[in-house]
């Protein structure tokens, strides 16, 4: 019997409450930090973003609100690629990154001006160090000579890429486990309760005592937050994507809505749609996913679907991220965001570093939730 | 390459048999056959490559599960054959690899 009770209790430095692509890029980063973590993650009926993204490390247009996140973004695309080269060499998994950049196609003239005013506008706000083309349906035909003939022209981010988002999901869990940290899965956590300067959640027969917390729950977090005196009024947005059989590559650069993996396949994106927890897909979606893609790439048209999906994001009001330590209950820190591919190296550096204790890199202020209490 | 056949025919009543051509030689299908139950009656052995690896693979689940009996049906990439029935003068070839999409095909749209 004693030796149950001591099996019942655990301790760790850190838990961290969600083993998606938030929370898994910044456990790896705490791990980094020479601290003992325990990942704790919900079961296979979680709603989980991170199994049914688009796969985009994407910077051009992000955060034209918002210079802070528009950096957060390019710094993190710039971390990508060492980031990516640790996780191969921790896991042999190669994420496929590839970063030559990428393109945000208009299929007319008013949307390809709108998005140039757009760009100029954050090239003047970053001092005029903002890299990215402006093309006319010619420069784009030379560049991507399969583009269809109603196409106004793109805007070319040179900083944006592409991954896979699932050996990316697949190469952070085991480069985690491989350096030492616990996940657990079927591990849906209700209550955090706090004790002794420190916090304590049950998962299954155990209880994980630890000096920090971090919720990286996605959607779960709307919940958990307010027990730390955090508040993440975050909603679901659906996204459905279509994938076609694989063909022979002839799209070298990502776009917003098409792309071709690695491994030939084609992905087809992806609606905005606020239709609760709903992860299905709709026929009428699906068609409207399909003509918008075949009128960028008419050759598109007799190649085969073969699977489509639906998943949730996870939106704050403003679509920015929340990184927040509560300041009721310090060592409780709130993490969450829409961009989580393109995030990942820099929840893996920087925002790891900050939770771990180190001095912030640079101001996290702006991303506090107590901006929706206005 | 032609395999030594592992499959016999069924003394079954006889249906017809309809003409097609695989891998550029005539061959006498049955009535009803799928395109893979021909391939694999015709020793069509390997049917494809895969996409990645190209390793090499033939119909296995005859039953529109798996995906290793694509072939080309008259000039139609990646048909799943346990799901197509075989026709009068259809051509099948091996799928090689991934789905191309020739230049041709890509400005034939534009
Ligand atoms: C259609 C679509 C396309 C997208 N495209 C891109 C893109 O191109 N580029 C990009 O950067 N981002 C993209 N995203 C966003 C990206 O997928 C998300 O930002 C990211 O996956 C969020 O990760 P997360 O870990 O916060 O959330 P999730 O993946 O939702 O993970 C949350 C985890 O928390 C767990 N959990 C929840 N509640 C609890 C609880 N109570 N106890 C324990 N565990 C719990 C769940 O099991 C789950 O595993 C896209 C999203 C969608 C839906
Ligand atoms: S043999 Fe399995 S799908 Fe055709």
């Amino acid at each position: 019997m004693s030796v149950r009770l001591r099996a019942d209790c655990r301790e760790t430095d850190v838990t961290v409450i969600g083993g998606g692509l938030v929370g898994l890029a910044i456990a790896l980063g705490l791990i980094r930090n020479g601290l003992k973590v325990t990942v704790l993650d919900e079961g296979d009926i979680a709603l989980r973003a991170s199994r049914g993204n688009f796969g985009l490390v994407w910077v051009q247009g992000k955060g034209d609100t918002c210079p802070e996140y528009a950096q957060l973004s390019r710094l993190s695309a710039r971390l990508w690629g060492d980031f990516a080269q640790e996780l191969e060499s921790f896991t042999g998994i190669d994420v496929q990154l590839s970063q030559q950049g990428g393109l945000l196609i208009c299929l007319d003239d008013a949307e390809l001006e709108q998005r140039q005013r757009m760009l100029c506008a954050m090239r003047e706000q970053a001092g005029g160090d903002y890299p990215f083309k402006v093309l006319d349906h010619a420069q784009l035909k030379a560049l991507v000579p399969a583009i269809g003939p109603h196409v106004a022209g793109a805007t070319l981010g040179l900083e944006d890429g592409h991954l896979n988002p699932l050996l990316l999901l697949r190469a952070l869990a085991e480069a985690f486990i491989a350096r030492g940290g616990k996940l657990l899965s079927n591990a849906s956590i209700g209550e955090i309760r706090q004790q002794d300067g420190g916090f304590s959640v049950v998962a299954g027969h155990d209880r994980w005592n630890s000096a920090k917390v971090v919720l990286a729950a996605g959607l779960g977090n709307k919940v958990l937050a307010p027990q730390l005196g955090l508040s993440a009024p975050v909603q679901p947005n659906r996204g459905q994507i279509l994938i076609t059989e694989r063909i022979q590559p002839f799209l070298h650069y990502p776009t917003g809505h098409v792309r071709q993996t690695g491994d030939g396949t084609m992905q087809l994106g992806d609606s905005k749609e606020d239709v609760g927890f709903n992860s299905g897909t709709t026929t009428e979606v699906m068609a409207q996913i399909a003509h918008r893609a075949t009128r960028m790439f008419p050759l598109l048209e007799n190649v085969r679907m073969v699977r489509a999906w639906g998943a949730l994001r996870v939106m704050t009001p403003d679509g920015y991220p929340i990184y927040e330590e509560s300041r009721v209950c310090p060592g409780a820190f709130l993490v969450t965001c829409h961009s989580g591919v393109t995030l990942g190296a820099a929840h893996s550096g920087p925002i790891a570093d900050w939770i771990a204790g180190k001095p912030e890199a640079f101001s996290l202020e702006v991303f506090r939730a107590a901006r929706f209490d206005v | 390459m032609q395999h030594d056949l592992m499959f016999k025919r069924l003394a079954n009543e006889d249906g017809g048999t309809v003409l097609v051509e695989i891998d550029g030689a005539t061959f006498n299908a049955r009535a009803g056959d799928t395109v893979a139950a021909a391939v694999l009656a015709a020793g069509m052995i390997p049917s494809r490559t895969t996409p990645l690896s190209g390793s090499s693979r033939a119909p296995y689940c005859m039953m529109g599960v798996c995906f290793e009996c694509l072939v080309e049906v008259d000039g139609v990439p990646n048909v799943q054959g346990c799901m197509t029935l075989v026709a009068e003068g259809m051509k099948i070839l091996p799928q090689t690899g991934a789905r191309y999409l020739s230049m041709a095909e890509q400005e034939m749209y534009s």
